[in-house]
């Protein structure tokens, strides 16, 4: 079967969210909705836009795109509250015998 | 019109009847007085609505003709040596976006030690990149090769960028008189450009995108492809151009006496002076002749092979070296008619950094590989003994 290349590599926008990079990273970060005060300093830090504090019902706290989150850490130094913890993906606990 | 005017003009005044839309250059000797006088017809409102940019070197003056191309516009540059060099980064990105950029090389030596004059090692360094390259032998091949240029580098079968390499002084500073075109016959032969692709503010796109590796090769193959194309396009237009200007300036390589056993192969404007060397070896009744080579990339393999069929001997004259080897045309010379010739090749590198070529100068290289003096293999001509010493 014949693959389709654009010429000189040519690239409409948006093609970018079909690379789902949320695998790349060792850490996620997992916010806790109790510390959470959706004041939306992670939102400002992120540097991939993978943070949003975002309204579900009656609550408002911050919810992580991990399609695309390469879990640098950032949202989690910079909380003021302590809300966004990093834990280590479950592929990468080894046991060391 | 028939005027006597310098390579430069020859040059701007076709590039002028081309009608750029973005003109980008940053000077270097000796191509300066080209971008010279595009500027003072620019300044003159002779470029119509064409934009004339000053780079501040020629990694942007390249970098913005890439932007230019992109964006749909027929651009052109001229360089040089270290300039040249300077702008490969965005010259191998311009062929990989498949940018019909239109430059010309004025061929010059490269540093060190610093040299202003004429050679062909610049353009080599290029010869990986994926543009075309045809070197010319006089101003008015030069002037002819620029609406050439455009028509083989924009038509939608190649689209690479188009090095029109022309020696540095040896022509651009030389006067000659030059068969001017005029603006009619241009635009009969020449088009406006219609882009395959370009990008524009409703509707923006990002050119050469990251390939990892299930999808880069694939594209590199593509550029080769192209090249190969380029071989039947350049063809078809230099036909087209010899039935509209009256000028046939042959195809990709010029064989004078075809029927000879020992051939000298050149490129560029000691061609001419070969010409008159050659011409007066055969009136002595030497089996000898010429070869020119007008397209070095893609490189003329089935020509070569065809002209070469049964020579004895091939005297390869290089105007660069690739050091720890031998000079490229020696080099690709011997790959194309390996296997199709038994000719012994004789390579010479010869007038590095403007050395002097005088006429007994090529006439004794010919001579002595005609009467058995030499072996087959590479060697430097025309330069002293020497002793390095530690100073």
């Amino acid at each position: 079967m014949k693959i389709k290349i654009n010429l000189g590599a040519i690239s409409e926008p948006m093609q970018s969210e079909k690379l789902k990079t949320g695998d790349w990273g060792t850490h996620y970060p997992v916010v806790d909705k109790e510390k959470c005060t959706a004041c939306k300093t992670c939102e400002q830090y992120c540097p991939d836009l993978c943070i949003e504090v975002e309204e579900f019902g009656e609550e408002k706290y911050a919810a992580v795109d991990y399609n695309y989150c390469k879990g640098c850490g950032i949202c989690s130094s910079v909380c003021p509250f302590e809300a966004i913890k990093m834990e280590l993906k479950d592929i990468f606990k080894f046991e060391v015998c | 019109m028939k005027q006597v005017v310098r390579g430069f003009y020859s040059v701007a005044y076709a590039v002028k009847l081309c009608k750029p839309n973005v003109i980008c250059a940053y000077p270097i000797t000796p191509q300066t007085e080209i971008v010279e006088n595009l500027a003072a017809m620019y300044a003159n409102g002779e470029l119509g609505d064409a934009e004339y940019i000053t780079a501040e070197s020629e990694f942007g003056a390249a970098s913005m003709l890439v932007g230019a191309s992109a964006a749909g516009a027929r651009v052109f540059t001229a360089t040089c040596s270290q300039g040249l060099i300077l702008m490969s980064e965005v010259l191998f990105n311009a062929a990989g976006m498949r940018l019909p950029i239109v430059l010309v090389n004025t061929n010059r030596a490269l540093s060190a030690p610093l040299s202003i004059w004429n050679d062909h090692q610049d353009s080599m360094a290029m010869r990986d990149a994926g543009i075309m390259q045809v070197y010319v032998e006089n101003n008015q091949e030069a002037h002819d090769m620029i609406p050439q240029a455009y028509k083989v580098a924009e038509n939608r079968k190649v689209l690479l960028p188009f090095m029109i390499c022309m020696d540095g002084y040896k022509l651009t500073h030389a006067y000659e008189p030059v068969d001017l075109l005029d603006q009619e016959t241009v635009d009969s032969f020449l088009p406006p450009y219609e882009p395959a692709a370009y990008m524009t503010t409703r509707k923006p796109l990002a050119f050469g995108c990251y390939a990892p590796p299930h999808i880069y090769m694939e594209f590199r193959v593509a550029m080769q492809q192209a090249m190969e194309r380029a071989r039947d396009v350049m063809l078809e237009v230099y036909k087209e151009w010899a039935e509209v200007s009256g000028r046939d300036w042959g195809g990709h390589i010029v064989v004078d006496y075809p029927d000879s056993k020992i051939f000298v192969v050149a490129m560029g404007s000691v061609v001419g002076l070969l010409r008159k060397v050659v011409e007066e070896l055969r009136n002595e009744g030497l089996s000898v002749g010429l070869i020119k080579i007008r397209t070095f990339r893609p490189f003329p393999i089935d020509e070569l092979r065809k002209a070469l069929k049964d020579a004895e001997r091939v005297v390869a004259l290089d105007r660069s070296v690739s050091f720890g080897y031998e000079g490229p045309v020696s080099i690709e010379l011997k790959s194309a008619i390996y296997g199709h010739s038994s000719a012994e090749v004789y390579s010479y590198t010869v007038g590095l950094g403007g050395r002097d070529m005088p006429k007994d100068f090529l006439e004794g290289i010919i001579r002595d590989v005609v009467e058995g003096k030499e072996k087959p293999g590479f060697a430097f001509k025309g330069h002293h003994d020497f002793e390095e010493v530690v100073p």
